[in-house]
């Protein structure tokens, strides 16, 4: 039987990649890309615990993650495009000041 | 082993895999294609979880919107200029993982400890008219208030995005 805690393992092995990912990349739009994999790791705990319980309030919480993280993605690719015409890079080891 | 389990396990594998490939492929056109397959296999777990509703808006939001706002923001920066830059330390990959591992071990082993069981019924979910009624019930009676901030929230983040990436004269 599918247990909660396969769905919770599976989550913690997608936020650790997520995490791997935002830690090692340089590439700013793959940080961006690993943070929405950590983003999806939060939403299936909350599915897991919605079908759990049972308590439809958690597919409710991920429909707003699901909004945070678009506008999230929003801003974050908007600053990337304002900072690359600025700096003709987006390598975030690079990217140290805020005004230039 | 019943289906479910069999089903979630290839999903939660090809998940896995595909995150794993996000983070190492060096074309960024190809991480985006792998984060793909990783948003298809959760919004497959959704399905399998009771959550169809939440398993539509990911594919309509993920797997649609913002997929298709990575792949243009990728197209308008040059990708071969900032590859070229990327060249890791190993001991800053040795530093990361040890890192990570110092936040996700100790949430595994808790895991593995003390999760809950499963309701005995998870038909809950699905009556009285379907996932989608018992969602927009929860969503308009209980969450009103957050919804019409998620609102102002998504507005407010439109209006900064097309400020920022307006181009300047």
């Amino acid at each position: 039987m599918l247990a909660p805690a396969h769905v919770m393992l599976f989550s913690l092995a997608l936020f650790a990649i997520g995490v791997l990912g935002v830690l090692t990349r340089r590439n700013a739009i793959v940080i961006l890309m690993s943070l929405e994999i950590v983003f999806n790791a939060a939403n299936l705990n909350f599915i897991a615990f919605a079908w759990a319980l049972p308590d439809v309030a958690g597919q409710v919480l991920a429909l707003f993650v699901i909004c945070v993280a678009a506008a999230e993605a929003a801003i974050g690719l908007a600053i990337l495009i304002t900072v690359y015409r600025n700096r003709s890079h987006i390598n975030v080891d690079e990217i140290d000041l805020m005004k230039w | 082993m019943s289906a479910p389990l069999w089903i979630f396990l290839l999903l939660a594998a090809s998940g896995v895999f595909s995150a794993a490939m996000v983070v190492t492929r060096r074309n960024p056109v190809h991480c985006l294609l792998y984060l793909l397959v990783t948003f298809f296999s959760v919004a497959a777990v959704y399905v399998l979880l009771h959550a169809e509703f939440v398993a539509a808006v990911q594919v309509l939001v993920y797997a649609g919107g913002i997929m298709v706002l990575f792949l243009f923001v990728i197209l308008l920066v040059d990708v071969g200029r900032v590859d070229a830059l990327r060249r890791v330390a190993k001991g800053h990959v040795v530093l990361s993982v040890l890192l990570t591992a110092l936040v996700v071990v100790p949430v595994g082993v808790h895991v593995l400890g003390g999760a809950p069981a499963a309701a005995p019924s998870t038909l809950a979910l699905a009556e009285g008219g379907g996932n989608l009624e018992t969602v927009s019930l929860s969503l308009f009676r209980n969450y009103l208030l957050p919804f019409e901030a998620i609102s102002i929230l998504l507005l407010v983040a439109l209006v900064g995005a097309v400020v920022l990436a307006r181009a300047r004269y």
